[in-house]
């Protein structure tokens, strides 16, 4: 077994940790940093639960080797809002109550943010093929998607 | 589940990579994306005593366009052939297949070679290897193989690479300018893996008939097939849909699909049937269009 010394940035936060080598960075979040926030779904990369920023990409945390993070940018969903002043991304699922049981809505606000920063005005065809590998059993998708297309909406009448 | 403890290594440079597994042999698992061998772990299937992570070869990473040929580093990651980075965008058919590839996370991190090297039967990837008659270029510390697409697939997850060798570069002749490629596939969910997908290059000739038609499918067999009965056929054809149907009915396709979970042995034949001639006609129209004034 292998330990390993990484330094990351969490949540703009630098941090030191020693890691064995064969743990997840889903794990380390959780058990080790008490990033509760991201939530373990199916641990196989398909379900978009855990899904994490890695230098800005969304990435399912349980399919990265911790000592992967070394020297690299991650952020948790409690990244996105300001102290108490929530994301856009975060109102708008809350305003369009976008969230039932609530265990997907990290992954899948993670994965809109990544989304919507590349495509700010995107419709609601394209969002729907952008959460695709976030999956919500709950909600039907529709608020979600509806919650998601009001940011893109608000880009679009912005410019 | 955790995985299995393991040593873990980042050599700094190809070549200690490549004493690193010539070293510790059937021991030793080299991580490139992560996005099959890291659940292979989690979930126990694999138990390698020691993970090699190639993350820090640089060199892998390199793209380069080369007199029509496209020489792609082992480590460049799905979502750079998405969005046609740099030299990549000369071949939109990397871009078509790459956005098929699971979900975005995968995407983010699964890289081609690992693709290539973990040679899933109805992964994307090696079928357009197969349709673009690419080369898998490979090292070890007794030297580089360049092998054809034709002979790296061997059987299910099982390439031509020998103990201690690395794919290092895939090289795929990028289609001229009479040319069009085009990707179909059917899967049940959004994400899973295609039932069946069929890769398509048609090339025209300078009278705007078929030149020269190349069709690879997946999730057809063990390894990525070549109809090249149905490729025969097609050249010095006119680049229509009713000809493509045509000679696609006109014989028995090249495949023998078994059945699974996931689908039929008849229903992988319908889809072979269905998607090569959707993917042939699109391709089809596409070079036509590319040729037109």
């Amino acid at each position: 077994m292998t330990e390993l010394k990484i330094a990351l940035t969490l949540n703009g936060k630098r941090r030191e940790h020693r890691v064995a080598a064969h743990r997840t960075l889903l794990e380390v979040l959780r058990d080790d940093f008490g990033a509760v926030e991201v939530k373990e779904g199916c641990g196989e990369g398909v379900c978009g639960t855990c899904t994490v920023l890695l230098d800005g990409e969304p990435v399912s945390s349980c399919l990265v080797l911790a000592g992967r993070v070394d020297g690299r940018d991650v952020v948790t969903l409690r990244g996105l809002s300001d102290g108490d002043a929530l994301h856009p991304l975060q109102a708008a699922f809350v305003e369009h109550g976008a969230a039932q049981c609530g265990f997907c809505t990290p992954g899948m606000i993670l994965t809109a943010y990544a989304f919507l920063r590349e495509h700010p005005q995107a419709g609601r065809a394209e969002i729907r093929r952008a959460i695709a590998g976030n999956l919500c059993r709950c909600t039907g998708y529709t608020k979600i998607v509806d919650a998601i297309a009001a940011c893109a909406k608000e880009a679009a009448s912005r410019d | 589940m955790p995985a299995v403890p393991f040593e873990y290594a980042a050599p700094a440079t190809l070549t200690e990579a490549l004493e690193l597994l010539e070293a510790r042999g059937d021991d030793a698992k080299p991580l490139a994306g992560g996005q099959s061998l890291v659940p292979m772990l989690t979930l126990r299937l694999a138990r390698p005593a020691i993970v090699v992570d190639l993350d820090r070869l640089r060199e892998l990473r390199m793209v380069r366009r080369d007199n029509g040929v496209l020489e792609i580093g082992a480590l460049v990651r799905h979502r750079a052939l998405e969005r046609g980075e740099g030299p990549l965008i000369a071949c939109p058919l990397l871009q078509e297949a790459a956005a098929l590839i699971g979900n975005v996370r995968v995407r983010a991190l699964g890289t081609i070679g690992g693709s290539l090297a973990h040679a899933d039967p109805a992964a994307e990837l090696p079928a357009v290897v197969r349709a673009l008659d690419g080369t898998v270029v490979v090292r070890s510390v007794r030297g580089e193989r360049v092998i054809a697409a034709d002979d790296f697939f061997v059987g299910i997850l099982t390439t031509a690479l020998q103990p201690g060798e690395l794919v290092v570069a895939v090289r795929l002749p990028v289609p001229g300018a009479r040319a069009g490629s085009a990707v179909e596939e059917f899967s049940r969910r959004a994400g899973d893996f295609a039932v069946v997908a069929a890769v398509a290059v048609v090339d025209l000739d300078t009278a705007g008939r078929v030149a020269r038609a190349r069709i690879a499918l997946a999730g057809v067999g063990p390894i990525p097939q070549r109809l090249t009965r149905v490729e025969d056929a097609l050249a010095g054809e006119p680049p229509a849909a009713e000809t493509i149907r045509k000679v696609l009915a006109a014989r028995p396709l090249e495949i023998e699909p078994d059945g699974d979970v996931h689908a039929s042995a008849a229903y992988r034949s319908h889809l072979a049937r269905v998607l090569a001639a959707r993917a042939l006609e699109r391709a089809a129209s596409r070079a036509a269009r590319s040729t037109s004034p």
